[in-house]
């Protein structure tokens, strides 16, 4: 046993991977927790796909990969609110337009320089863990600091912000600022943890560890930790399946992940399936979903 | 007699302190709100006075929530600045306690009942800071005043409409406010709660604070304010509550289909 966990240790690339998906578990668990209860899961995953033309601009004119990006997701954010506010299209529509409009044009720069720059679109898309250089160790170790400062520092003010943004307004609390901070929060961690799972799937190591905990805790800093553990844990295992049965990186710790979170869907104490079954039993939930459907469309 | 009233009972010390400054009153001029190109509220002019418990009524639709917001300056509106005292409103929030309507918040919001009581004192403690020693203690008194001692940990999720107003009041209750703002309180809850709620109401105003209530029926309870502010996009009446209610006014607001209660409330 302690030579299965040991052996894959003795490669670097694996201890510079193991340590980034440890640090991507753990901010994005804190930051998908304000994602959850703020509604936003959405959002998440608009960010994550319009910060690939920053990726991409980034790397031609020799910028910080990482800075690129981030400012990227800000700028898509500035759109979105921009439509929802200057117009009466509604937030998840504007979501859509902008995040797929960045996205099909950060492809489509990607694709153009990526022969001259021997970088592959699928690295982006989906992650290249395995890949990380010490640099980008270092990077996300920065971002993560960075993310927990900001976290601890600002938590009481969030949480109020979070739950009644109205009651936190009227005291005072300078509201916009709140927001931006916590805009900034979901677009650093979403470009730390390109490396480890891409665009594409980021958006699950926000949710699903958070959305886990939020089946098993009832306390907003209680959900953190809980969903920090189930995202570093999501990591660790995701990376050692990886390895021994050669799977892609990234989807092996999503899978990992949603394998918690269907068990805590199935036994939270609280509201578990099995544990807590439906008050009219005769019909099972799952065809009862179906049906209402079926009825709805 | 309002000045009267706020040297008789115990008073804390507290409530002393409010007395010695004087909590001054709002002012209300010209104020008038869009809403995407459709006027929700015109010209609204008026003053709420301290240690009196005031009414916001109308129909639904009259602007009564937005005319709460647009006072605390929680939406865009024109005319003159707010006034509390000398000093514009919008300077001096801190001395405000807002409560919204209960359908407004997601009460599967992962919080205890202590945590949102407890916000009422992130203004007071500051950024950067932990909770106090007096703030701990000031949550305490807050939930034992709403009779809410026993779920301080009980998530929010689980309370009955009714407690989960009494949270609230007692999280404006914690944060030790001067202006206390409610946006109809009173929907959805049990008759007992709603005793609880309009017992702490007067022993606001009868300590000299400001008390704003949003009231969504003309039913029996509304005997319990003092002023009332008569609202249908404009303002109808505002003052003493027999001098608002009465039927020219409340036929004006209404427009001719009053559904007040027979008995006598003016």
């Amino acid at each position: 046993m302690w030579d299965i966990l040991i052996e894959p240790l003795q490669y670097s690339f694996m201890q510079r991977s193991l340590i980034v998906a440890i640090l991507v578990g753990l901010i994005c668990a804190v930051v998908g927790s304000y994602l959850m209860v703020q509604r936003l899961a959405l959002l998440g995953d608009a960010i994550s796909h319009s910060v690939l033309p920053g990726l991409a601009i980034a790397y031609i004119v020799g910028a910080n990969i990482f800075i690129g990006a981030f400012i990227a997701g800000v700028i898509s954010t500035v759109f979105i609110n921009l439509i929802r506010t200057r117009s009466n299209i509604k937030e998840d529509a504007a979501m859509g337009i902008v995040f797929s409009a960045f996205f099909a044009l950060g492809i489509t720069l990607i694709t153009i320089i990526q022969k001259d720059n021997k970088i592959d679109l699928n690295h982006f898309l989906f992650g290249n863990i395995l890949g990380v250089t010490l640099g980008d160790v270092r990077d996300t170790a920065i971002i993560a600091v960075i993310v927990i400062l900001i976290v601890v520092l600002i938590y009481k003010e969030l949480l109020f912000y979070t739950f009644d943004p109205l009651g936190a307004e009227a005291v005072g609390l300078p509201v916009n600022l709140l927001n931006f901070g916590l805009m900034v929060l979901i677009a650093l961690t979403i470009v730390a943890s390109l490396k480890a799972v891409g665009v594409v799937l980021v958006l699950s190591l926000l949710i699903t560890p958070a959305g886990t905990a939020y089946l098993l805790v009832s306390r907003l800093h209680h959900m953190m930790f809980c969903g920090v553990g189930v995202g570093v844990l999501s990591s660790i295992t995701g990376m050692y399946l990886s390895y021994y049965y050669n799977l892609p990186s990234g989807p092996a710790i999503v899978l990992v992940a949603s394998g918690f979170f269907t068990f805590a869907f199935l036994f939270s104490p609280t509201q578990g399936l099995l544990t807590h079954p439906p008050t009219t039993p005769q019909q099972p939930a799952f065809i009862r979903e179906l049906k209402s459907l079926i009825k709805r469309s | 007699m309002d000045t009267l009233r706020f040297f008789d009972n115990s008073v804390s010390s507290a409530q002393l302190e409010s007395v010695s400054m004087g909590i001054p009153e709002i002012t209300v001029n010209n104020i008038s709100v869009q809403y995407r190109g459709v006027e929700a509220l015109r010209d609204i002019t008026l003053e709420i006075k301290p240690g009196r418990l005031t009414g916001i009524i109308g129909p639904n639709g009259a602007g009564k929530s937005t005319l709460m917001k647009a006072m605390l300056g929680l939406i865009p509106a024109t005319g003159d600045p707010v006034f509390y005292g000398s000093q514009p409103l919008s300077q001096q929030r801190q001395r405000v306690a807002y409560v919204p309507q209960r359908s407004q918040i997601d009460w599967t919001y992962p919080a205890t009942v202590w945590d949102v009581v407890m916000m009422g004192r992130i203004r007071k403690t500051g950024w950067f800071r932990r909770f106090s020693t007096v703030s701990h203690r000031r949550v305490a008194e807050a939930l034992e005043r709403v009779g809410m001692t026993a779920y301080k940990n009980r998530p929010i999720g689980q309370l009955s409409g009714g407690q989960q107003q009494r949270v609230f009041l007692a999280r404006s209750l914690a944060q030790e406010a001067e202006i206390f703002c409610f946006d109809e309180p009173f929907v959805g809850i049990d008759q007992k709660t709603e005793n609880i709620i309009f017992k702490i109401f007067r022993d606001l105003a009868d300590s000299g604070k400001l008390v704003l209530v949003i009231n969504h029926d003309l039913g029996e309870s509304i005997t319990n304010f003092d002023d009332i502010i008569l609202l249908n996009k404009e303002l109808i009446a505002a003052g003493r509550r027999q001098q608002v209610l009465q039927e020219e006014n409340l036929n004006q607001a209404y427009g001719g289909k009053v559904m007040f209660f027979s008995g006598n409330a003016a």
